[in-house]
Protein backbone atom coordinates (compact mmCIF):
# COMPACT_ATOMS: atom_id res chain seq x y z
CA UNK A 1 0.00 0.00 0.00
CA UNK A 2 1.23 3.46 -0.81
CA UNK A 3 3.08 5.11 2.03
CA UNK A 4 1.78 8.58 1.27
CA UNK A 5 -1.93 7.85 1.32
CA UNK A 6 -3.72 9.66 4.11
CA UNK A 7 -7.36 10.03 5.17
CA UNK A 8 -8.88 12.92 7.14
CA UNK A 9 -12.45 12.54 8.33
CA UNK A 10 -14.65 15.29 9.73
CA UNK A 11 -17.47 13.95 11.91
CA UNK A 12 -20.12 16.65 12.29
CA UNK A 13 -23.13 14.56 13.32
CA UNK A 14 -23.79 13.00 16.70
CA UNK A 15 -26.36 10.30 16.05
CA UNK A 16 -25.41 6.64 16.40
CA UNK A 17 -25.87 5.98 12.68
CA UNK A 18 -23.60 8.90 11.79
CA UNK A 19 -20.90 7.93 14.30
CA UNK A 20 -20.14 4.53 12.80
CA UNK A 21 -19.27 5.36 9.17
CA UNK A 22 -16.37 7.61 10.16
CA UNK A 23 -15.05 5.17 12.75
CA UNK A 24 -15.30 2.19 10.42
CA UNK A 25 -13.54 4.01 7.57
CA UNK A 26 -10.80 5.32 9.85
CA UNK A 27 -10.25 1.85 11.26
CA UNK A 28 -10.25 0.27 7.79
CA UNK A 29 -7.67 2.83 6.70
CA UNK A 30 -5.41 1.98 9.62
CA UNK A 31 -5.81 -1.75 9.01
CA UNK A 32 -4.38 -1.28 5.52
CA UNK A 33 -1.61 1.05 6.60
CA UNK A 34 -3.20 4.35 5.58
CA UNK A 35 -2.74 7.27 7.97
CA UNK A 36 -6.04 8.48 9.46
CA UNK A 37 -7.24 11.41 11.55
CA UNK A 38 -10.75 12.28 12.69
CA UNK A 39 -11.88 15.83 13.52
CA UNK A 40 -15.06 16.03 15.59
CA UNK A 41 -17.11 19.19 15.28
CA UNK A 42 -20.62 20.47 16.02
CA UNK A 43 -22.96 17.57 16.87
CA UNK A 44 -20.09 15.19 16.24
CA UNK A 45 -18.73 16.36 19.61
CA UNK A 46 -21.28 14.02 21.25
CA UNK A 47 -19.26 11.07 19.95
CA UNK A 48 -16.25 12.06 22.06
CA UNK A 49 -18.07 13.59 25.05
CA UNK A 50 -17.75 11.35 28.11
CA UNK A 51 -21.36 11.56 29.27
CA UNK A 52 -22.81 11.24 25.74
CA UNK A 53 -20.68 8.62 23.99
CA UNK A 54 -22.60 5.65 25.40
CA UNK A 55 -25.98 7.27 24.79
CA UNK A 56 -25.94 8.11 21.08
CA UNK A 57 -29.28 7.49 19.39
CA UNK A 58 -30.81 6.58 16.07
CA UNK A 59 -33.66 9.01 15.42
CA UNK A 60 -36.44 7.69 13.14
CA UNK A 61 -38.08 11.11 12.59
CA UNK A 62 -36.84 12.73 9.41
CA UNK A 63 -35.10 9.56 8.31
CA UNK A 64 -36.71 8.18 5.14
CA UNK A 65 -34.59 5.01 5.39
CA UNK A 66 -36.78 3.90 8.31
CA UNK A 67 -39.64 3.35 5.85
CA UNK A 68 -42.37 4.30 8.26
CA UNK A 69 -44.81 7.22 8.42
CA UNK A 70 -43.21 10.22 10.14
CA UNK A 71 -45.85 10.40 12.86
CA UNK A 72 -45.06 6.83 13.96
CA UNK A 73 -41.36 7.66 14.24
CA UNK A 74 -42.36 10.52 16.52
CA UNK A 75 -44.30 8.38 18.97
CA UNK A 76 -42.80 8.06 22.47
CA UNK A 77 -40.25 5.26 22.72
CA UNK A 78 -39.61 4.94 18.98
CA UNK A 79 -36.14 6.49 19.17
CA UNK A 80 -35.11 4.12 21.95
CA UNK A 81 -36.51 1.18 20.04
CA UNK A 82 -34.67 2.07 16.84
CA UNK A 83 -31.50 2.65 18.85
CA UNK A 84 -31.57 -0.66 20.65
CA UNK A 85 -32.37 -2.50 17.41
CA UNK A 86 -29.38 -0.96 15.66
CA UNK A 87 -27.07 -1.63 18.62
CA UNK A 88 -28.07 -5.31 18.53
CA UNK A 89 -27.42 -5.62 14.80
CA UNK A 90 -24.07 -3.86 15.12
CA UNK A 91 -23.03 -6.20 17.90
CA UNK A 92 -23.90 -9.21 15.73
CA UNK A 93 -21.39 -7.95 13.16
CA UNK A 94 -18.65 -7.96 15.82
CA UNK A 95 -18.46 -4.15 15.63
CA UNK A 96 -17.76 -2.63 19.06
CA UNK A 97 -19.88 0.02 20.81
CA UNK A 98 -18.76 3.60 20.03
CA UNK A 99 -16.73 4.09 23.23
CA UNK A 100 -14.74 0.92 22.69
CA UNK A 101 -14.42 1.73 18.98
CA UNK A 102 -12.76 5.07 19.79
CA UNK A 103 -10.23 3.25 21.93
CA UNK A 104 -9.62 0.70 19.18
CA UNK A 105 -9.01 3.24 16.39
CA UNK A 106 -6.83 5.27 18.73
CA UNK A 107 -4.75 2.20 19.63
CA UNK A 108 -4.53 1.57 15.89
CA UNK A 109 -2.86 4.94 15.49
CA UNK A 110 -5.76 7.10 14.29
CA UNK A 111 -5.58 10.68 15.57
CA UNK A 112 -8.73 11.97 17.32
CA UNK A 113 -9.22 15.73 17.47
CA UNK A 114 -11.94 17.93 18.93
CA UNK A 115 -12.95 21.20 17.30
CA UNK A 116 -11.95 24.20 19.37
CA UNK A 117 -14.89 26.34 18.36
CA UNK A 118 -17.46 23.58 18.95
CA UNK A 119 -15.88 22.83 22.36
CA UNK A 120 -16.25 26.48 23.35
CA UNK A 121 -19.77 26.71 21.97
CA UNK A 122 -20.85 23.65 23.95
CA UNK A 123 -18.81 24.63 27.03
CA UNK A 124 -16.80 21.41 26.87
CA UNK A 125 -13.37 21.22 28.46
CA UNK A 126 -10.64 18.65 27.87
CA UNK A 127 -11.78 16.68 30.94
CA UNK A 128 -15.32 16.42 29.52
CA UNK A 129 -13.95 14.55 26.50
CA UNK A 130 -12.95 10.89 26.33
CA UNK A 131 -9.31 10.14 27.16
CA UNK A 132 -8.48 9.07 23.60
CA UNK A 133 -8.86 12.63 22.24
CA UNK A 134 -5.34 13.74 21.25
CA UNK A 135 -5.96 17.48 21.23
CA UNK A 136 -8.47 20.28 20.82
CA UNK A 137 -7.64 22.01 17.54
CA UNK A 138 -8.79 25.03 15.59
CA UNK A 139 -10.04 24.48 12.04
CA UNK A 140 -6.83 25.85 10.56
CA UNK A 141 -4.68 23.57 12.70
CA UNK A 142 -6.68 20.56 11.58
CA UNK A 143 -6.40 21.56 7.93
CA UNK A 144 -2.65 21.85 8.36
CA UNK A 145 -2.60 18.34 9.78
CA UNK A 146 -4.75 17.12 6.90
CA UNK A 147 -2.42 18.48 4.24
CA UNK A 148 -2.33 16.09 1.31
CA UNK A 149 -5.03 13.85 2.80
CA UNK A 150 -8.22 12.66 1.19
CA UNK A 151 -10.90 14.53 3.07
CA UNK A 152 -14.27 13.13 4.06
CA UNK A 153 -17.10 15.12 5.63
CA UNK A 154 -19.74 13.16 7.50
CA UNK B 1 14.34 -17.28 -0.84
CA UNK B 2 11.40 -15.31 -2.21
CA UNK B 3 7.71 -16.17 -2.20
CA UNK B 4 7.88 -16.81 -5.96
CA UNK B 5 10.37 -19.62 -5.35
CA UNK B 6 8.06 -21.32 -2.85
CA UNK B 7 6.12 -24.19 -4.28
CA UNK B 8 2.71 -22.67 -3.55
CA UNK B 9 0.06 -20.85 -5.57
CA UNK B 10 -0.21 -17.13 -4.91
CA UNK B 11 -2.71 -14.59 -6.21
CA UNK B 12 -1.68 -11.40 -7.99
CA UNK B 13 -1.15 -9.62 -4.66
CA UNK B 14 1.00 -12.36 -3.16
CA UNK B 15 -1.60 -13.99 -0.92
CA UNK B 16 -1.79 -17.77 -0.78
CA UNK B 17 -4.84 -19.22 -2.44
CA UNK B 18 -4.82 -22.49 -0.49
CA UNK B 19 -4.12 -22.26 3.27
CA UNK B 20 -3.52 -26.02 3.35
CA UNK B 21 -0.25 -25.55 1.47
CA UNK B 22 1.09 -23.41 4.32
CA UNK B 23 4.22 -24.34 6.27
CA UNK B 24 6.05 -22.39 9.00
CA UNK B 25 8.90 -21.75 6.53
CA UNK B 26 6.44 -19.97 4.22
CA UNK B 27 5.49 -17.65 7.09
CA UNK B 28 9.14 -16.62 7.50
CA UNK B 29 9.55 -16.01 3.76
CA UNK B 30 6.38 -13.89 3.68
CA UNK B 31 7.61 -12.01 6.77
CA UNK B 32 10.91 -11.25 5.07
CA UNK B 33 9.03 -9.83 2.10
CA UNK B 34 6.86 -7.73 4.42
CA UNK B 35 9.94 -6.46 6.22
CA UNK B 36 9.09 -8.05 9.57
CA UNK B 37 11.48 -11.05 9.67
CA UNK B 38 12.39 -12.86 11.82
CA UNK B 39 8.89 -13.43 13.15
CA UNK B 40 9.76 -14.06 16.81
CA UNK B 41 7.58 -15.32 19.63
CA UNK B 42 4.85 -12.63 19.68
CA UNK B 43 4.19 -12.72 15.93
CA UNK B 44 4.10 -16.51 16.04
CA UNK B 45 1.56 -16.32 18.82
CA UNK B 46 -0.68 -14.25 16.52
CA UNK B 47 -0.12 -16.45 13.46
CA UNK B 48 -0.74 -19.68 15.34
CA UNK B 49 -3.87 -18.29 16.97
CA UNK B 50 -5.19 -17.01 13.63
CA UNK B 51 -4.58 -20.35 11.92
CA UNK B 52 -6.26 -22.29 14.72
CA UNK B 53 -9.22 -19.90 14.72
CA UNK B 54 -9.61 -19.97 10.93
CA UNK B 55 -9.45 -23.78 10.93
CA UNK B 56 -12.13 -23.87 13.62
CA UNK B 57 -14.56 -21.35 12.12
CA UNK B 58 -13.72 -21.70 8.42
CA UNK B 59 -13.24 -17.94 8.20
CA UNK B 60 -10.25 -15.68 8.60
CA UNK B 61 -10.81 -13.77 11.87
CA UNK B 62 -11.32 -10.00 11.99
CA UNK B 63 -8.53 -7.83 13.36
CA UNK B 64 -10.82 -7.02 16.26
CA UNK B 65 -11.28 -10.73 16.89
CA UNK B 66 -7.51 -11.18 16.88
CA UNK B 67 -6.92 -8.28 19.28
CA UNK B 68 -9.67 -9.49 21.62
CA UNK B 69 -8.82 -13.17 21.76
CA UNK B 70 -5.27 -13.93 20.69
CA UNK B 71 -3.59 -12.38 23.72
CA UNK B 72 -2.03 -9.61 21.62
CA UNK B 73 -3.90 -6.30 21.80
CA UNK B 74 -4.49 -3.68 19.09
CA UNK B 75 -1.53 -1.43 19.91
CA UNK B 76 0.94 -4.29 19.92
CA UNK B 77 -0.57 -5.76 16.73
CA UNK B 78 0.19 -2.50 14.95
CA UNK B 79 3.73 -2.55 16.34
CA UNK B 80 4.34 -6.17 15.35
CA UNK B 81 2.77 -5.80 11.90
CA UNK B 82 3.21 -2.11 11.02
CA UNK B 83 1.55 -0.48 7.98
CA UNK B 84 -1.35 -2.81 7.42
CA UNK B 85 -1.60 -5.51 10.10
CA UNK B 86 -4.63 -7.25 8.54
CA UNK B 87 -2.83 -7.89 5.27
CA UNK B 88 0.51 -8.85 6.83
CA UNK B 89 -1.04 -11.30 9.26
CA UNK B 90 -3.08 -12.92 6.47
CA UNK B 91 -0.03 -13.31 4.24
CA UNK B 92 2.15 -14.82 6.97
CA UNK B 93 -0.65 -17.15 8.06
CA UNK B 94 -1.19 -18.38 4.50
CA UNK B 95 -4.64 -16.92 3.94
CA UNK B 96 -6.15 -14.75 1.20
CA UNK B 97 -6.58 -11.00 1.43
CA UNK B 98 -8.92 -10.22 4.36
CA UNK B 99 -12.23 -8.75 3.25
CA UNK B 100 -13.81 -7.83 6.60
CA UNK B 101 -14.45 -4.22 7.58
CA UNK B 102 -13.38 -4.52 11.17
Amino acid sequence: MSDERKLAIICSKGSLDMAYPGLILANAARMMGIEADIFFTFWGMDIITKDKVDHLKVVPVGNPAMHMPQFIGGLPGMTDMATSMMKKEIEKLDVPPVGEFLQMVHDAGCGLYACKMASEMMHLKREDLVDEVDAILGAMEFLEKAEGAQLLFI
Amino acid sequence: MTTKELNVTLDAEGFMTDPKQWTPEIAEVMAAEEGIAPLGERRWLVINWVRAEAAKTGEFPSLRGISKNSGVETKELYELFPKGPAKKIARCAGYGKPKGCI
